[in-house]
């Protein structure tokens, strides 16, 4: 017997739309048994798991302080993968964000000045758009796969913080901790409102989200990215360069990831530590799928992401369930976001011995 | 091999009712057909007529949705390309399935039991070969060989099964004449042997030559059995179209104007592997010519292209200008702006892309030439897409697009109307210079006459048009001049009136005009 997946003659508009929550409907079917399968209240689980994070007003601060970092590096992520470039390494370009990001307050602790926040920004912006750019040469010069050279550097971006906040970078008045000193008030990214921890980096991802999806809906540079997507050929046919746009789009996805780094850095930790992100450059990968690749659809499938955070600390807490939890609700998201998709564009036939067909309705 | 002695009153194999539907779509609907021991049976219809859907059926590939198939009297399934050889039916694909880098040995073995030698299978293709009078060196690799040759492989590799049918896919669409009859004599020696033979084609002339009957398929039904030989190929087309098609017209003597297009003297090095590299080529276009650029697929045409278009600008800037001006090293937009179009062979991915709507795909060819009408708001480039859907309406208006609803995708589109619509697209533009290639390659006959109408009339308006086709009546249709490409060389242009048929089947196979070498000269 084999199983072949067969291309679909008319996709489903339909289920086209419905298909991400339907992914999140199987995740949290799925969810329930996993903590039944743990002895958890099904139900009573995913209710502290994905409600009571909404209930409180500081909880919702935390949400958004989440969801940043997400939603930015998933709109430049969303670009990257319409543009058939496959950058899987963001949480390097976060990591080296936040290093380019920090160099001010780590070596002028003293400078007091409203310019040094900007220059933040724009450092780690530059940080995480320099990193990015490896893969960017390694694929046009050497015609390297990106999706290998950009995970590796991850890890290189994550060791090379560890030794930094160890070594030359380590506060000597910490007591031996491996963190930077604190930074100066002056460089750290103010609070949106006075209710909650929630900042800038949360407007920085709305705007971003915006302003990508007004490129990718009204800009020439969007229709490029979806014709070099599709087909390079036809791309070239319009005069578009493929090679440019690796870079485009690398630049831009690893730039933004950059500045989601020094912004979780400079709002949400105040000084550098070895470990600054629970997996935010790998879990963007999921957010920009559930968002359909779409900047707006992004802004909404953060915070759904965002969630699986906070209902992971909070089911540790009310649960004892360990946090490793959250990683699994973001795995299951993932694959059946991915299997339902696949299984609106194919159909699975099941081809029995004897050349007889039976057909699947998925 | 044995044949039943009795007269032709079993056919060899029958189909009835035989109904392939994908969807709610009959490719096949209800079709019957007897192929008799020792004929040559043409199966004849346009591209989307059913042919290839039967064929698969036939071969095993597909299974049918409906009807019967019978071999020798006896109802089989055929399940698989196994059991179809087992049967006794070999077959030629259309494109062939070879792997470059072994030989010619290799590639047969691979389709048979593993058990025997190299060796044998050598001497049995070369003696097979030989009987046939299909020259081939079993240890020469596929990469070196051309077109024909490879087909030769596949006819072989299909004889080596011993078949009583064998089914053969547009044979000739990759053939010079010359070498075209050379393959019909290999068919009718399988003939004289008993053999039968399928052969799939929209060439009515040669159905005419060789075939004793003819099946004709159009929207997946039989619309005529006939003896082909009693028929003119315009009562063939009727059967085939369903109406009569409409002729291309050609004022004589249109007078030519300034030179719009030349190449110098330029050579290009092979891009990859398999590629031709172009050598010497050079050619002038002048306002008003139609230069067509025949032959057989695979010596340069789609390398040609590429250059002319800019899509692979060359090194020497000055190796080809437009309308005067050098633009070698000028990309494919430079090139727009100077008042040149182009329409690429391949229709998906290249000319167009299939998932994105008819609109975006006129922006796709336009976005640079038509700046100011398509885009604004500056450097921010924001798409006006009022203008280009009306200009989209405007193309689909005047070629006659057919499709479904206001801006459909571009694959929902049939490829004759698709084609129009890209020819239309550089048309609506009134380029100065129109470079197409393969114009209406896997089109319905009634879009191909639009087509070539409109290529005419560009040029009588003053325009320079390249048209690379591998089809002969299309250039004899269309051109006011001929040249012929092969191994990447370009001959003279001969004025098309007189060139005959023959003649262009010489300089297609690389029997070229004895050319003064330059290098010859230096060589003291």
């Amino acid at each position: 017997m084999r199983i072949e997946l067969q291309k679909r003659a008319n996709v489903s508009t339909l289920f086209s739309i419905i298909s991400p929550l339907l992914a999140l409907l199987l995740t949290l079917v799925f969810g329930a048994i996993m903590f039944w399968l743990l002895g958890k209240s099904p139900l009573g689980s995913l209710y502290i798991y994905f409600v009571e994070p909404l209930l409180e007003v500081w909880s919702l601060h935390e949400l958004a302080v989440k969801a940043a970092p997400l939603i930015l590096i998933a709109v430049g992520l969303a670009v990257c993968y319409r543009s058939n470039n496959w950058n899987i390494g963001a949480e390097g370009q976060f990591t080296i964000g936040a290093i380019t990001g920090s160099i001010l307050p780590v070596l002028y602790p003293e400078w007091h000045s409203w310019a040094i926040l900007p220059m933040m920004m724009v450092m780690g912006v530059i940080g995480g758009a320099l990193y990015a750019a490896i893969p960017a040469l390694l694929k046009t010069r050497f015609n390297t796969n990106e999706i290998l050279t950009s995970l590796m550097l991850v890890y290189i971006a994550g060791l090379f913080l560890d030794w930094l906040v160890r070594g030359p970078w380590r506060d000597p008045k910490g007591y031996n901790f491996p963190v930077t000193k604190s930074f100066q008030v002056e460089a750290v990214l103010p609070e949106i409102l006075d209710s909650g921890r929630a900042h800038w980096a949360f407007i920085f991802a709305i705007v971003a989200a915006m302003a990508l999806w007004f490129m990718m809906r009204f800009m020439l540079k969007g229709f490029e990215v979806s014709v070099l997507g599709q087909s390079e050929r036809a791309g070239r046919f319009a005069g578009f360069s493929a090679r440019r746009m690796a870079w485009f789009s690398m630049l831009l996805s690893g730039g933004l990831a950059g500045l989601a780094g020094i912004s979780e850095v400079s709002g949400s930790i105040g000084h550098l530590q070895p470990s600054i992100s629970p997996g935010y450059g790998f879990t963007a990968i999921i957010v920009a799928f559930l968002g359909r690749l779409n900047p707006l659809g992004i802004i909404a499938s953060g915070l759904v992401l965002a969630l699986t955070y906070l209902g992971g600390e909070a089911a540790q807490a009310a649960l004892q369930i360990s946090d490793k939890a959250a990683r699994v609700f973001q795995g299951m998201l993932l694959f059946f976001v991915l299997s339902c998709d696949t299984l609106i564009h194919y159909r699975i036939r099941l081809i029995l011995a004897g050349g007889k067909t039976a057909e699947a309705r998925a | 091999m044995t044949l039943s002695e009795g007269p032709a009153a079993v056919p060899l194999l029958s189909v009835r009712g035989l109904t392939k539907l994908f969807g709610s779509f009959a490719a096949c609907n209800a079709i019957d057909l007897d192929i008799a021991p020792g004929e040559i049976h043409a199966l004849l219809g346009e591209n989307g007529a059913g042919k290839s859907t039967l064929v698969k059926m036939l071969f095993g590939v597909l299974q049918p949705s409906a009807g019967q198939i019978l071999w020798e009297g006896a109802p089989v399934t055929i399940v698989s390309p196994g059991e179809a050889r087992r049967l006794g039916i070999g077959m030629v694909f259309q494109h062939f399935s070879l792997f470059e880098a072994l030989t010619v040995a290799e590639n047969i073995a691979l389709s048979l039991d593993p058990k025997i030698s190299l060796a044998r299978i050598s001497d049995e293709a070369a003696s097979l070969s030989k009987a046939y009078g299909l020259p081939l060196d079993p240890k020469a690799h596929v990469a070196d060989l051309s077109v024909g040759e490879r087909q030769r492989i596949e006819i072989v590799r299909a004889l080596l099964q011993n078949p009583k049918l064998i089914i053969l896919d547009e044979p000739t669409s990759v053939l010079t004449p010359q070498e075209a009859d050379r393959l019909f004599e290999t068919l009718f020696k399988l003939k004289a042997e008993g053999r039968s033979v399928l052969y799939i084609s929209h060439r009515l002339e040669e159905v005419r030559r060789i075939c004793d009957r003819a099946t004709v398929l159009r929207h997946g039904k039989v619309t005529g059995a006939c003896d082909p030989k009693q028929e003119t190929p315009a009562s063939l087309a009727r059967m085939m179209v369903g109406s009569d098609v409409a002729e291309v017209h050609r004022d004589a003597g249109t007078v030519l104007g300034d030179i719009r297009l030349e190449v110098g003297n330029l050579s290009v090095p092979a891009r990859t592997p398999f590629a031709v590299a172009l050598r010497n080529v050079s050619m002038k276009v002048r306002a008003g010519e139609v230069l067509a650029i025949a032959g057989v697929a695979g010596n340069g045409q789609g390398e040609l292209f590429d250059v002319l278009s800019g899509e692979y600008p060359v090194a020497g800037d000055e190796a080809i200008r437009i309308r005067g001006k050098a633009v070698g090293r000028t990309g494919i937009n430079g090139r727009r702006l100077l008042g040149a179009g182009f329409v690429p062979e391949e229709r998906h991915g290249h000319a167009a892309v299939s998932a994105m709507a008819l609109s975006d795909n006129l922006l796709l060819a336009r976005s640079q030439s038509d700046r100011k009408a398509f885009l604004s708001g500056g450097a921010f480039s924001v798409i006006r897409f009022d203008a280009i859907r009306s200009a989209t309406r405007r193309i689909c208006e005047v070629m006659d697009v057919r499709k479904s609803g206001e801006d459909p995708q571009a694959s929902s589109l049939s490829g004759g109307n698709l084609q129009k619509f890209i020819v239309g697209r550089e048309l609506d533009r009134q380029p100065a210079v129109l470079v197409v290639n393969q114009p209406t390659w896997g089109v319905d006959a009634g879009a191909a006459s639009r087509i070539r109408q409109a290529l005419i009339d560009l040029a009588k308006a003053g325009s320079a048009v390249v048209v690379i086709s591998q089809d002969l009546d299309e250039i004899f249709e269309v051109a006011t001049n001929i040249a012929v490409i092969s191994e990447g060389r370009l001959s003279e242009p001969h004025p098309a009136g007189t060139l005959t048929l023959e003649r262009i089947g010489l300089l297609m196979g690389g029997i070229h005009e004895s050319h003064s070498i330059p290098e010859a000269a230096h060589a003291h």
